[in-house]
C-alpha cells in the first residue's frame, strides 16, 4: 500500500510535466507531514497527497482546510479522538480533550512557534476541534472519511487568539482555520519556509518580508507568492543561486532525471531513499523532513551519496545499462575547474560516476 | 528527523547482566579514556510512568486509567527506594540499580519552558535554552574541548546530523539497523581514489568526504565481524539493540570512540499510552543493557545519559494518554555513576506544587547534570565549561558521580 503510493509519487516527481507543482507537493507534504506507519494513515496517503497536489498552488486556506479534514491528518495527530469531556459522548465513554493537533496546527502548520499563542489558546483550539473525526465504515455520513461528531463537540462559546467564536458546531473550526490562515504570523512563517526551501537555509529577511506582504494582501494566494519568489532579486542573486544542498530525495530524483534513466527500478530507488534516511512518507515527527545542509551533509552521507552515484552510473536502476556520459554533459550546467580536471584525469569508465557524485550534482 | 525506529514484536536477544556487573579496574588499559553516551528519546517520554512515585496518592488520582499499578500487583511498579519505582518493562535495568550503577534525576529539564517538541529538543541540543539560533550543538562543542586523536572519537548513529552534533568538529557516523558496514562502491580502491581527488579541497563537502573515508575504514574493521555474526541469524531484529552493541564495540575497540549519540523516536503518547510504552520500553531497556554489557571492560569509565525533551502532563488526558508537560526524569547509567539513587528536588504532585497547575516542575537544569559530567568525568577544566554551556554556572547541588 505504502509502496504503491510511494511509486506513484516518485514517478510523478521524475516524469511530470508540471515540475513546479511536484516540487510544491514535496514542500507542502513536509509542511503538513503525516507518517505512513501510524494507525491507518497508509490507506489514505495517496488521496491525501492528491489533495495537497490539488491545492499546492492555490489558496492556503483551502489547503489548510483539506488537511484539517483529512483522515490521514486526523489519525496522525490524534484529533479523531479529541472529545469534549462534558459532551454526551465524552461522558458516556469517559473521553476528553487531546491537544496534539491543535498545538501542531498553530506551531507547524500556521503561526509558527513564535506566533504569539498561549497554552490557553492550544486548549481552546483543541475544544474547537472536538468532534472532527473519521467515519471509517462510511455508514454515518455520505462516504468514508471525515465526519463531524456533534455528540463529542464542546458547545460553549470560545475566545481564541483574543477573538470571540460563538458556539456553532463544525463552523467554529472553519472560523478558527480562517483566523489562522489570514494571520500575519502565518504569512511570515509560510514565507520564511518557502524562502528557506527555494533560496537559502538562512533566507534573507528582505525576501521573507516581501513574500509575507503578498501572502497577507492576497489572503494566502500561493501562486502569487511563488510568482513573487521566483521573480525576486534574491532568488536570482548569484550569492544564493545554486547554493542549496539537495536533500537525499532531491538528489536521487535529480540523478534519475539528469541521466534520463528510462523506467527506473522504483524498488531500488525506494531502498536508496531509505538508506539515506529519507523514505517517502517515513518521517515520524510532524515537522517533516528538513531541507537544510546542516542536517544532510555529514561524513557518512558523503560516502553514501558518492557510492549511490556510482551504482546509478553503473546502471543499478536501469537493468545495468550504463548511463551515457554524453547525456550528462549535455544536461549539465557550469562545471568547476576542479571537477573538470579530475574528470579528465580519470579512467573513462569512472567518469559518469564522478559526475553524478560531483559537488555540482549535489547542489541546486 | 531520523529515529532508529524500534522494531515491534520481534524476537529479543536475552542478555544476562547479573553475571558481569562487577566493576572492572581500568589500570593498564591503554584505552582508558572516560566515555559519554547520550541517548535521546524524541517525542517526550512520560517520565512519571518511568520513574514512578508509587507512594504518592496524587499520582493514582491524576491517572485513573494509565497509572502503573502499585508494586507487587500484576504488572506493577518495580520498587526502587521505597518511594519511587521503575516501569515493569524496564526490568532489564534492575541489576544495574542493585549494583549502584543506575540513577535518575527526577524533575529535570530545560530551565526555559517550551511545550513545542522541536523547540524543546533544540534547547536540549544547542545547550543554550532560551536562545534559538545558536549555530552548533553542545556535544560538538564538547568534542572541541577534548584532546583529539581519532576520526572516530565522536560517533553518531544515524545518517542525518542531529542539532546536538552540528558544528565545526567533524563527527563520524554509521547507519543504524542491520548491515551498518555493508559494502558500498566507494570501498573499491579505484573509485575511492577518484572521489578522493574530487574531494581533496577544504570546502564543506570535501571535509565531510575526507573524514567519512577515514572513519569508514576504522568502523568497517571494527564492526566487520558483526556482519559475519549476523549471518548466523542470532541477531536481534531490534534496531536499537543492534546499534547499541555496535556503539559498544567502537568504544571498547580501536575506534576509541569517546562520545556517542543515539536517538529513538516515537514517544509522543497522546493516545493509549500504556500499550505504546509496553511496546517500546523493553527494546530500550534491552538496548541499554546490551550497551552496558558490551562496554564491560571500560564500564567504570562510562556514563550513559538518557534524556527526552520534556515530561508529560501529570493528569492523563481524555484518550488514555498524556499531553505535553514540563519536568522529566534523566537516566544515568554506568560504572562512573553513584547509582541506586533518585536525585533531584522532588516537590511532590500536590496541586499547589505543579507547574502551571498541570506539570511536574523542573528543579534541576539539564546543564547541571551534563556540566558535572564534563567537569568531574571528562576532566574539562572549569574555566572551559562555558565554551560548551555558555552563560551557565554549575552549582554542584547534586553529587551523582563516583
Amino acid at each position: 500500500m505504502v509502496n504503491q503510493a510511494e511509486d506513484a509519487h516518485l514517478l510523478r516527481a521524475i516524469y511530470s510535466n508540471r515540475q513546479l507543482q511536484e516540487v510544491m507537493v514535496d514542500f507542502w507534504f513536509n509542511h503538513f507531514n503525516v507518517y505512513a506507519q501510524k494507525d491507518a494513515v497508509k490507506f489514505w496517503l495517496y488521496e491525501y497527497e492528491n489533495q495537497i497536489r490539488a491545492h499546492a498552488l492555490g489558496s492556503f486556506y483551502d489547503l489548510l482546510l483539506a488537511t484539517a479534514k483529512h483522515p490521514a491528518m486526523l489519525m496522525y495527530l490524534d484529533n479523531q479522538m479529541n472529545t469534549a469531556p462534558d459532551s454526551p459522548a465524552g461522558k458516556k465513554h469517559n473521553r476528553g480533550l487531546n491537544e496534539n493537533y491543535a498545538r501542531e496546527l498553530m506551531e507547524l502548520h500556521t503561526l509558527g512557534v513564535d506566533g504569539g499563542y498561549s497554552q490557553d489558546d492550544v486548549i481552546t483550539l483543541a475544544r474547537i476541534f472536538t468532534g472532527w473525526s473519521t467515519d471509517r465504515s462510511g455508514k454515518k455520513g455520505e462516504q468514508q472519511g471525515f465526519f463531524f461528531f456533534a455528540s463529542r463537540h464542546d458547545r460553549q462559546n470560545k475566545v481564541f487568539l483574543g477573538q470571540q467564536i460563538s458556539a456553532s458546531g463544525i463552523e467554529e473550526g472553519e472560523v478558527a482555520l480562517k483566523i489562522l490562515a489570514n494571520h500575519p504570523a502565518t504569512a511570515h512563517h509560510i514565507s520564511y519556509e518557502l524562502a528557506q526551501y527555494f533560496v537559502a537555509d538562512l533566507p534573507p529577511e528582505s525576501l521573507v518580508n516581501h513574500l509575507a506582504k503578498i501572502f497577507l494582501d492576497s489572503q494566502g494566494n500561493i501562486q502569487l507568492v511563488m510568482d513573487a519568489l521566483i521573480h525576486s532579486q534574491e532568488f536570482n542573486d548569484p550569492q544564493y543561486f545554486g547554493q542549496k544542498f539537495k536533500t537525499p530525495y532531491q538528489y536521487l530524483i535529480s540523478l534519475v532525471r539528469w541521466g534520463e534513466i528510462q523506467q527506473p527500478n522504483l524498488k531500488r530507488l525506494r531502498g536508496m531513499l531509505f538508506q539515506l534516511s529519507m523514505p517517502t512518507y517515513g518521517c515520524i515527527a510532524p515537522d517533516g523532513y528538513s531541507n537544510a545542509q546542516s542536517v544532510w551533509l555529514n561524513p557518512q552521507a558523503m560516502l553514501q551519496r558518492t557510492g549511490l552515484a556510482t551504482a546509478i552510473a553503473n546502471g543499478v536502476l536501469n537493468k545495468n545499462s550504463l548511463v551515457e556520459i554524453q547525456q550528462l554533459e549535455q544536461n549539465l550546467g557550469v562545471v568547476s575547474q576542479r571537477t573538470k580536471q579530475v574528470i579528465e584525469q580519470t579512467p573513462v569508465k569512472l567518469r559518469t560516476a564522478l559526475m553524478m557524485g560531483s559537488p555540482e550534482a549535489m547542489y541546486r | 528527523m531520523t529515529a532508529a525506529g524500534l522494531a515491534t514484536g520481534g524476537m529479543l536477544l536475552p542478555i544476562g547482566c547479573n553475571s558481569w556487573v562487577a566493576q572492572q579496574p581500568n589500570t593498564n588499559n591503554p584505552n582508558n579514556r572516560k566515555r559519554l553516551v547520550v541517548v535521546f528519546l524524541r517525542g517526550a517520554v512520560d517520565g512519571l510512568n518511568i520513574v514512578i512515585p508509587h507512594q504518592a496518592a496524587e499520582y493514582y488520582e491524576a491517572r485513573p486509567t494509565i497509572a502503573v499499578p502499585y508494586p507487587q500487583q500484576p504488572n506493577g511498579t518495580i520498587d526502587l527506594d521505597g518511594f519511587f519505582g521503575l516501569h515493569p518493562q524496564l526490568k532489564e535495568l534492575i541489576p544495574f540499580w542493585q549494583n549502584k550503577q543506575l540513577a535518575f534525576v527526577h524533575a529535570s529539564g530545560s530551565p526555559v519552558l517550551e511545550r513545542s517538541h522541536f523547540q524543546a529538543q533544540d534547547y536540549l541540543e544547542n545547550g543554550t535554552p532560551g536562545v534559538k539560533n545558536t549555530p552548533d550543538g553542545w556535544l560538538n562543542r564538547l568534542l572541541a574541548q577534548l584532546p583529539q586523536d581519532t576520526p572516530t572519537q565522536a560517533i553518531n548513529v544515524g545518517v542525518t546530523t542531529p542539532y546536538i552534533l552540528k558544528g565545526k568538529m567533524a563527527i563520524a557516523s554509521f547507519k543504524p539497523g542491520k548491515n551498518s558496514v555493508a559494502p558500498i562502491p566507494t570501498d573499491r580502491p579505484l573509485i575511492r581514489a577518484a572521489f578522493s581527488k574530487l574531494y581533496s579541497g577544504s570546502d564543506p563537502l570535501s571535509k565531510a568526504y575526507q573524514t567519512g573515508s577515514k572513519a569508514r575504514d576504522i568502523i568497517t574493521s571494527e564492526l566487520g565481524q558483526e556482519m559475519i555474526e549476523a549471518s548466523r541469524g542470532a541477531k536481534s531484529v531490534n534496531a536499537f539493540v543492534d546499534d547499541a552493541a555496535e556503539v559498544a564495540k567502537l568504544m571498547v575497540g580501536n575506534a576509541k570512540t569517546q562520545l556517542a549519540f543515539m536517538e529513538i523516536g516515537g514517544w509522543d503518547s497522546h493516545v493509549n499510552q500504556n500499550p505504546l510504552l509496553d511496546r517500546l520500553l523493553p527494546s530500550l531497556g534491552e538496548g541499554l543493557a546490551t550497551l552496558a554489557h558490551g562496554l564491560k571492560p571500560i564500564f567504570a569509565d562510562t556514563v550513559i545519559v538518557v534524556m527526552s525533551e520534556f515530561g508529560r502532563t501529570v493528569r492523563e488526558n481524555g484518550n488514555k494518554g498524556t499531553d505535553h508537560g514540563y519536568g522529566n526524569a534523566m537516566w544515568l547509567l554506568g560504572g562512573a555513576v553513584r547509582g541506586g539513587n533518585v536525585y533531584g528536588e522532588w516537590v511532590g504532585l500536590d496541586q499547589s506544587a505543579l507547574y502551571q497547575n498541570r506539570d511536574l516542575p523542573v528543579t534541576t537544569d539539564f546543564r547541571e547534570v551534563f556540566s558535572s559530567i564534563l567537569q568531574q568525568h571528562l576532566s574539562v577544566p572549569s574555566d572551559r565549561l562555558n565554551q560548551v554551556f555558555p552563560n551557565f554556572q554549575l552549582t554542584n547541588k547534586i553529587d551523582f558521580l563516583v
